[in-house]
């Protein structure tokens, strides 16, 4: 079958890049792209290792098709630091140990950014329900949630104890 | 040398992990994000029936498609004998493993691989899969532990003698084994008890859900040698399990370890590599495979479900008299369940002088148990620990002082055998005492639970090196898989013996061509087994740094002392030069002996039992039967905290993991014997606004036997969970609920038949 020509901004980059019909954006983020920090732990949309900002709003890359992208305005993890400066999630994931593995992580931190760029003071409640479709089996979520609590004060300048 | 009472800088402080920025930014590899030019994807053919003998198996259409490069069924691969070896956290037949990985003759549960194939993209392999005809003769299949075990159950193995029973039995049946645990006569002592709880209890298998599928890639080269890059457990493991499963030589593979996304035991075994290889070595390429998140249900894990009774005895004043348990562990399609660490874990916690245990291994017709957590421990102590629950209300007695009364101490003598010795568990008891949590009053409508937990640690054999590079930067290597955190442990004690800051230290996971054998990242040995010999690696360079700072100082190495990361003159007549730090001595090194390195392997003995007790609050609706935890304090004698945040996390994570076990996950079967919820929209795991946040309290009692005390951690804490909640049910509304998961359909079922 003959593949489609997709253009995107991926990451502030002008990315062109060939896809087949059926082919995911994680697929192609990872397959074509280049792009491995997105992961596959379903593929169903239910543990958000695949999560990206797309238009900025927050997806699992696993339920979009890579033709649907076209246009599109995608930050993916490897776009969520600025040069060598790590954005304050990700930051604060190293400071609170919120991480054993780090499979989910990528998932996680891009989807607590997009929850502090829409949600600069968010409740622990209104965290936990917006992290809800990211899984993570390693760390009980106690240290993500202070991670990204703490990322959140820090973002909005007060100081933290 | 012992540092346990020693002033420390870096153990115990809590810097970030060597590898943390490639994993908060997406730069770590793990297995599935390596790709090469010109590979082949590979897919596993899987069972659709429970059972069912193979009459015949035809690739030859799948061969023929335009993009097919290999086909292989179980004719490829050596039909091994049987040959039982003691591996990772428990036995292993090699070849039950073999007969895992690719079926032969027969198919013991949906999922069973039977064939696969190596394609050049995924589309081509899952239609050539579905070109690949099998004739199956379906025959009865049997799920349920308790239906396994009846006369008349269909039988998965003609072969499976029932051993560990005298006489032994003239036919087969699907009990591969029976153990047994008799101390003092507890028969006898029953008769003696004022107070007797007796219950029957059932668990669920449920998966380890490691979040990363199982990936590899293999290249079986024209020479022989082959190249496999996975995630696992151990290497060392993959490297071992693919060459006996092939008949190849161990020097003729090379296992590159990936980063590991999650295992919790579920990758202690090998599946997909020996398969990659056969292919790789039929295509003459490289062959990628990953499993999808169905085919993990389907295929891989998880822990054994359970049947088990408990019966305990105690005088008026508290005292255990007697105990008696028999437990019923599904292994899956081959034998080896964890029902030997079941039939230990469960008492072990207690002195008691009469204590009978049977234990039964089980197969059925679903996937090989694989080691979850602490394997078997957590199932015989939600039967005890709820057991020990009743019995403290049978005597009005709060079910703290209940568990004082009958603690372990140093000196109890194990029904099992060994005596307990540098134990914590009555530190641990008072922790609880002193806890906030223990004194808040419940607020209207909540109850509280309380339970304790067992692990044994062990050690093992790990090698580490210590290698101090030509600018006086270190690095350490080990061939222990980092699967939460231990580059960072690791590395912490390098530095702490070197005298250098957490951050001079790289740690990195060598292949199993550049360093020693290490055994697998399991039964949480890697701190206290990889970490005692990561320390005397760094001894050795210290005394070697010693030594070439004797050299260039002239003086005796003995007037040498090391500290703080540089070589002093050992007080004044040793004689006045200034420290050389590692940079100065990295610099003189090739005129003091070459480069400045060590290697050592231990087989750590010693690993020091752990012991936890959990507190949890929860409310109950009666309306929906949800069951909402609301507060969780989780306390653990941890011998020393090497990074105390990631022992905290790993109480943590194993008490959220024990929650999901409590609360929701489990398989469902239909009638023919196929798991109908394999994705985790219907295999419920814990997700962030399902649980609270999790006090972990770090109790350190030192392990004598480990050079900082450490004792391994990440076990105990799956242990206490499900039996602290169901605790804590029967706390708030009277229910004793026996059988796990506690769903909300089932809370609802035991209000609606209480009426």
């Amino acid at each position: 079958m003959a593949k489609t020509y997709v253009s995107a901004t991926i990451n502030g980059e002008q990315t062109e890049f060939l896809c087949e019909t059926q082919q995911t954006l994680l697929d192609v983020l990872r397959d074509v792209v280049g792009l491995t920090g997105s992961k596959e732990g379903c593929a169903s949309g239910d543990c958000g290792a695949c999560s990206v900002i797309l238009n900025d709003r927050l997806v699992c890359s696993c339920l979009v098709l890579g033709v649907e992208a076209n246009d599109a305005k995608i930050t993916t993890i490897e776009g969520i630091a600025q040069g060598d400066k790590l954005h304050p999630v990700q930051q604060k994931f190293l400071e609170h140990a919120a991480l054993q593995c780090g499979f989910c992580t990528p998932g996680l931190i891009v989807a607590s950014k997009a929850l502090l760029d829409e949600n600069p003071n968010p409740t622990e409640t209104e965290a936990r329900y917006w992290l809800a479709g990211n899984l993570c089996r390693c760390t009980g979520y106690d240290k993500i949630i202070r991670a990204v609590m703490d990322a959140a004060a820090e973002m909005r300048g007060e100081t933290v104890g | 040398m012992n540092y346990i009472d020693s002033s420390l800088k870096v153990v115990g402080s809590r810097p970030v992990r060597p590898d943390g920025v490639d994993k908060v930014t997406g730069r770590a590899v793990f297995a599935a994000d390596t790709r090469t030019a010109g590979m082949l994807w590979g897919k596993i053919l899987r069972s659709p029936h429970a059972h069912a003998r193979i009459v015949s198996i035809d690739t030859s259409k799948a061969e023929a498609l335009k993009g097919v490069f290999a086909v292989v069924t179980a004719a490829d691969f050596p039909d091994i004998p049987s040959e039982e070896a003691f591996v990772g956290e428990g036995p292993v037949n090699f070849r039950d493993l073999a007969l895992n990985v690719m079926a032969r003759q027969k198919v013991l549960y949906e999922g069973h691989a039977l064939a696969a194939v190596a394609a050049s993209t995924q589309e081509i392999a899952d239609q050539a899969l579905a070109l690949i005809d099998v004739k199956y003769e379906v025959l009865p299949h049997v799920i349920d532990v308790e239906e396994a075990m009846a006369d008349g159950a269909p039988i998965l193995h003609d072969d499976m003698i029932t051993t560990g029973v005298n006489p032994p039995p003239t036919k087969a049946s699907n009990i591969a084994k029976v153990v047994t645990f008799k101390k003092g006569d507890a028969e006898a002592a029953f008769a003696e008890a004022d107070v007797i709880v007796e219950g029957h209890y059932t668990t669920q298998p449920v998966h380890q859900a490691y979040i990363e599928p199982h990936a590899c890639l293999a290249t079986y080269a024209p020479d022989g040698q082959i190249q496999i890059h996975s995630s696992s457990q151990g290497h060392f493991m993959v490297r071992a399990y693919t060459a006996k499963l092939l008949g190849l030589n161990l020097s003729d593979i090379r296992v590159n370890p990936a980063e590991i996304g999650g295992g919790f035991g579920g990758k202690t075994l090998v599946y997909l590599e020996p398969v990659a290889v056969a292919l790789s070595r039929k295509s003459g390429r490289t062959v990628k495979m990953q499993m999808t998140r169905e085919e993990v249900f389907r295929g891989s894990g998880p822990t054994s479900g359970a049947a088990m009774d408990v019966k305990i005895g105690a005088k008026k004043d508290g005292t255990i008299v007697a105990a008696k348990q028999v437990l019923k562990y599904q292994a899956g399609a081959f034998a080896g369940s964890p029902i030997g660490p079941g039939c230990m874990c469960g008492f072990a916690m207690y002195d008691l002088p009469n204590v009978d245990v049977v234990g039964y291994d089980v197969v059925s017709n679903r996937p090989k148990v694989a080691a979850y957590r602490a394997p078997g421990a957590p199932i015989t102590s939600f039967a005890v620990e709820s057991a020990m629950d009743e019995l403290a209300l049978k005597l009005g007695m709060d079910p703290l002082t209940l568990r004082e009364k009958n603690a372990a101490k140093n000196g109890t003598k194990t029904h099992y055998g060994p005596t307990h010795q540098n134990i914590g568990f009555t530190a641990v008891l008072d922790a609880v005492r002193a806890h906030p949590h223990w004194k808040t009053p419940l607020k209207e409508g909540q109850g509280r639970g309380l339970a304790a937990g067992f692990w044994f640690n062990i050690g093992g054999e790990s090698s580490a090196q210590v290698h101090v590079n030509e600018d006086g930067s270190v690095t350490a290597a080990t061939g222990s898989p980092d699967i939460g955190g231990s580059r960072a442990s690791i590395g912490m004690m390098v530095a702490e013996v070197l005298g250098v800051p957490a951050d001079a230290v790289r740690t990195i996971v060598a292949d199993t061509a550049s360093i020693g054998f290490t055994h697998l990242t399991g039964g949480s040995r890697v701190t206290f087994a990889t970490g005692m010999a990561a320390t005397q690696a760094a001894e050795k360079v210290v005394e070697d740094l010693k030594r070439r700072a004797a050299q260039t100082w002239e003086i005796p190495v003995d007037a040498v002392e090391w500290k703080d990361g540089k070589a002093y003159p050992a007080g004044s007549n040793a004689g006045a030069f200034e420290p050389l730090d590692l940079a100065a001595l990295a610099l003189k090194s090739p005129r003091t002996g070459g480069p400045i390195a060590a290697e050592v392997s231990v087989n750590a003995q010693g690993a020091g039992a752990g012991f936890g007790a959990h507190i949890c609050d929860v409310t109950v609706d009666k309306e929906t039967g949800q069951v909402t935890i609301e507060r969780y304090t989780a306390i653990q004698d941890v011998g020393k905290a090497i990074h105390p945040s990631y022992v905290e996390g790993q109480i943590q994570g194993g008490a959220a993991q024990g929650i999901g076990w409590a609360l929701n996950e489990e398989y469902v079967y239909n009638d023919r014997g196929q798991m109908e919820n394999p994705g985790f929209l219907d295999y419920r795991v814990p997700v962030a606004s399902d649980v609270p946040m999790i006090e972990a309290v770090l109790v350190e009692v030192p392990n004598p036997r480990h050079p900082f005390g450490a004792r391994g951690v990440g076990e105990v804490p799956i242990v206490p969970p499900m039996a602290a909640i169901a605790n804590a049910i029967r706390s708030a509304t009277g229910l004793r609920m026996p059988d796990l998961p506690m769903s909300p359909p089932k809370v609802r079922a035991a209000f609606d038949a209480r009426g």
